[in-house]
C-alpha cells in the first residue's frame, strides 16, 4: 500500500512537471538567458560591434558604482520611484474593490457603466498617448481645444483648504497629507485603476451566491458579510492586486524610463544594464516582504 | 390591534424603500462622478475627431462642434492604411491570446494543484519575470531574434509574427507571468472535490484538467484573454522591436502626427491634432466593440462556475 502511495506520488510530481514543462523551456531561453546577459552587460563595457553583435570589455563593478555614487539622479530617481509606487497601492486597492463592488450589483446600464470602467485600461495604451502628444506637439499654438491634461486638472483641487479641514479635526498631519494626496491624485488614481477593478469584479462573481443566502439567513448586516463572506473570497485576488499595482507602478516610473534613455539614447549599455538589475533588485525585495504579509491574511478554499 | 401591525408594517416597508433609493441615489452619483473622470479625455477626442479646422480656430465653439465633419476619419482610414493595419493587428493579437491563455493556465494549473522538487523556486522567478522590466533585457531579446536558432542554425524572426508567438506559446510573452500568477490564484481558490470527483471517476490529469478545471475557470479565462488581446493589440514595444515593419496598429498611430506634419502638408497644423483624433478612435473602436460583444461571456462565466464551498 505504501509503495502505491509513493508510486503515486512520483506520478503526481512528474505530472505537475510536464504542466509547468512549456513555461519551463522558455523561462531558461528567453528569461534565465537574457538575465543573464544582463547580468553579463552590467559588469562590462559594452560596445556595439559590427552586424549587430556586442563586443565586451570586462570592468568589474564599475558601472554600479558609477550609477550609485557618481550619477547625477539615479538614486534619487530611484527612491522616488519605489516610495511613488508604495503609497498608490493601498489607495488603488481600496478604490478599486469599491467600485468592483458598486458595479457588481445590478442596476440599469450595468454592461454600459462596466465598459467605462474598461476603457482605461485600453486608453493606458503608449500608442495612444504618444500619437496624442506629438498631434499636441505639432500645434503648440493657441488652439483651446487640445485635449488637457488630466494631471494638470488634478491641480485644480484646493487640497490646501482640506489640509486645514483635517489638521483642525485633529488628525496627525502625515495622515492628513496623506488624504489629501490621495484626493489630489484621484485621477490618476482612477486611470491606474482599470485592470484591478476586472480583477475584483471577476473575483466577486466567483463568490457562489450560496453563501450570501447564508449569511442573509443568519442575519448578518451588509457590513458583516462584506468582512466574512465577501472579502475572505476575494483575498488571494487582493494579493494578485497587490503584486500587479507594484509591478504596474513601477513600470512606469522614472527609474525604468532613465535605464531605457541610457541604453537607447546614450547607447552606455552596461550602466543601463546595472541600472535595472539594481532597481529590479530593489522592488523585488519590497515585493517579497510586502508579499509575504499580505499572504499571511490571504484565505483559500480547502 | 390588527391594524396597528399592517400600519407598522407599512411604514417599516416605506422605510426599506427610502433607503433602497436612497443608496441607489448615492451609488449613481459616485458612479457618474468616476465615469465623468474616465470620459473627460475621450470626449474631448471625439469632439476633436468631428471638428471641422474652422471651427478650431473659434472661440465661441467648445467640445460641439459647429461645422460637423467626417474628413479627418476618411484622413485617417487612408493614413492609417486602416483595413489591412487592422487585419495584420487583430491576427497578432488573438493567436498571441490563444497561445498565451493555453500556455499560461497550463503553467498555473500545474503551480495550483501539484508539489514537485522546487516548485517554490519556480514560482519565485514568476514573481521574477514579472517584476523585472523586459526593456532590462531587450538588447539581448532583440539579438536573440536576430540571429534566432542553436547548433549552428540560424534565422532572422525581425518583422514576422515569430518572436510574439513563438514567447507567447512558451509562457514568455506579453505579461505572460501576471498571467500565469492570476490563474494560479484562481485554481488555488477552486475547491479540490471537483478534480478529485473525476479523477476517482478514472480521468486522467489532463482529462480532468480540460474537462473539469477549464469549464470551473472560464472567468479567469475570459479575464486573462481580455487582457493579453488589449495588450497586445496595444503594445507599441514588442511590436517596434520586433515588427517595425509589419503593418501594426500601434505603430502606424505613433507615427501618424510626424507622417502627417511632413509627408502630408496640406492645411494648418491643427489638421494634426483632428485626424490623430480620429485616428486614435478607429484604433481603439474595434476593441471597444470586442469588449462589448464579450461581456455577455464575462456574465456567463459566473454563473457556469457552479463553485459550491
Amino acid at each position: 500500500m505504501k509503495k502505491l502511495q509513493m508510486k503515486m506520488h512520483h506520478k503526481k510530481m512528474m505530472i505537475g512537471y510536464i504542466f509547468i514543462a512549456p513555461w519551463l523551456v522558455g523561462m531558461i531561453i528567453f528569461f534565465a538567458y537574457n538575465l543573464f546577459r544582463s547580468a553579463q552587460f552590467s559588469l562590462n563595457h559594452v560596445d556595439l560591434a559590427v552586424a549587430e553583435r556586442f563586443e565586451l570589455n570586462y570592468v568589474g563593478m564599475d558601472n554600479f558604482n558609477f550609477a550609485f555614487r557618481e550619477h547625477a539622479t539615479f538614486l534619487r530617481v530611484l527612491t522616488e520611484s519605489i516610495t511613488e509606487t508604495l503609497i498608490a497601492v493601498p489607495l488603488i486597492i481600496f478604490f478599486s474593490l469599491f467600485v468592483a463592488m458598486l458595479i457588481n450589483r445590478k442596476f440599469a446600464l450595468r454592461g454600459f457603466v462596466r465598459a467605462i470602467f474598461f476603457l482605461p485600461v485600453i486608453m493606458a495604451s503608449p500608442a495612444i498617448n504618444s500619437a496624442l502628444d506629438g498631434a499636441a506637439r505639432a500645434i503648440a499654438g493657441g488652439v483651446t481645444s487640445m485635449a488637457p491634461d488630466m494631471a494638470g486638472a488634478a491641480a485644480g483641487i484646493n487640497t490646501m483648504a482640506l489640509l486645514v479641514m483635517l489638521t483642525d479635526f485633529g488628525l496627525p498631519l502625515q495622515v492628513a497629507n496623506y488624504i489629501a494626496d490621495a484626493i489630489a491624485q484621484l485621477f490618476i488614481i482612477i486611470r491606474a485603476s482599470g485592470v484591478q477593478i476586472i480583477i475584483f469584479l471577476a473575483a466577486l462573481q466567483s463568490v457562489p451566491s450560496s453563501m450570501y443566502e447564508v449569511a442573509k439567513i443568519e442575519g448578518a448586516t451588509a457590513y458583516e458579510t462584506f468582512w466574512k463572506v465577501t472579502f475572505p473570497l476575494v483575498s488571494p485576488l487582493v494579493l494578485t492586486n497587490v503584486v500587479y499595482t507594484i509591478i504596474d507602478g513601477f513600470s512606469r516610473t522614472e527609474v525604468v524610463e532613465l535605464a531605457h534613455e541610457t541604453a537607447f539614447f546614450r547607447m552606455n549599455f552596461g550602466l543601463s544594464a546595472a541600472m535595472s538589475l539594481s532597481s529590479s533588485l530593489a522592488i523585488s525585495v519590497v515585493l517579497v516582504v510586502i508579499g509575504y504579509f499580505v499572504s499571511k491574511k490571504v484565505f483559500y478554499h480547502v | 390591534m390588527f391594524k396597528g401591525v399592517r400600519v407598522k408594517n407599512n411604514t417599516a416597508k416605506m422605510a426599506n424603500t427610502l433607503r433602497e433609493l436612497g443608496l441607489s441615489l448615492g451609488r449613481g452619483i459616485i458612479l457618474a462622478g468616476i465615469m465623468f473622470v474616465i470620459l473627460t479625455p475621450l470626449i474631448s477626442i471625439i469632439s476633436d475627431a468631428f471638428m471641422d479646422e474652422v471651427d478650431v480656430f473659434n472661440p465661441l465653439i467648445f467640445l460641439i462642434p459647429e461645422t460637423f465633419t467626417l474628413e479627418n476619419f476618411r484622413m485617417a482610414f487612408t493614413h492609417l492604411n486602416y483595413v489591412s493595419t487592422l487585419g495584420t493587428t487583430m491576427g497578432l493579437a488573438l493567436s498571441a491570446m490563444v497561445l498565451q491563455v493555453l500556455a499560461c493556465s497550463l503553467t498555473g494549473y500545474g503551480f495550483a494543484r501539484f508539489d514537485f522538487p522546487g516548485k517554490n523556486v519556480l514560482f519565485g522567478v514568476v514573481i521574477l519575470s514579472i517584476v523585472v522590466p523586459v526593456q532590462s533585457y531587450m538588447v539581448s531579446l532583440f539579438t536573440q531574434f536576430r540571429f534566432f536558432g542553436a547548433f549552428g542554425w540560424e534565422t532572422n524572426l525581425l518583422n514576422t509574427f515569430g518572436p510574439v508567438l513563438i514567447m507567447s506559446s512558451l509562457g514568455m510573452g506579453l505579461r505572460s507571468g501576471l498571467f500565469i500568477y492570476i490563474f494560479r490564484q484562481f485554481f488555488k481558490g477552486l475547491p479540490k472535490d471537483l478534480e478529485e470527483a473525476a479523477l476517482i471517476d478514472g480521468a486522467g490529469w489532463l482529462r480532468t484538467y480540460v474537462s473539469i478545471m477549464l469549464p470551473n475557470a472560464a472567468s479567469a479565462i475570459i479575464t486573462v484573454s481580455v487582457f493579453s488581446f488589449v495588450w497586445q493589440y496595444n503594445d507599441t514595444f514588442f511590436a517596434s522591436m520586433f515588427m517595425q515593419q509589419l503593418n501594426l496598429m500601434p505603430v502606424r498611430l505613433v507615427s501618424l502626427p510626424g507622417f502627417l506634419q511632413h509627408g502630408v502638408s496640406i492645411g494648418s497644423s491643427a489638421f494634426v491634432t483632428l485626424v490623430v483624433s480620429a485616428a486614435v478612435l478607429l484604433a481603439i473602436a474595434p476593441v471597444i466593440i470586442l469588449y462589448f460583444g464579450i461581456q455577455r461571456f464575462f456574465m456567463e462565466g459566473v454563473e457556469r462556475s457552479g463553485i459550491v464551498g
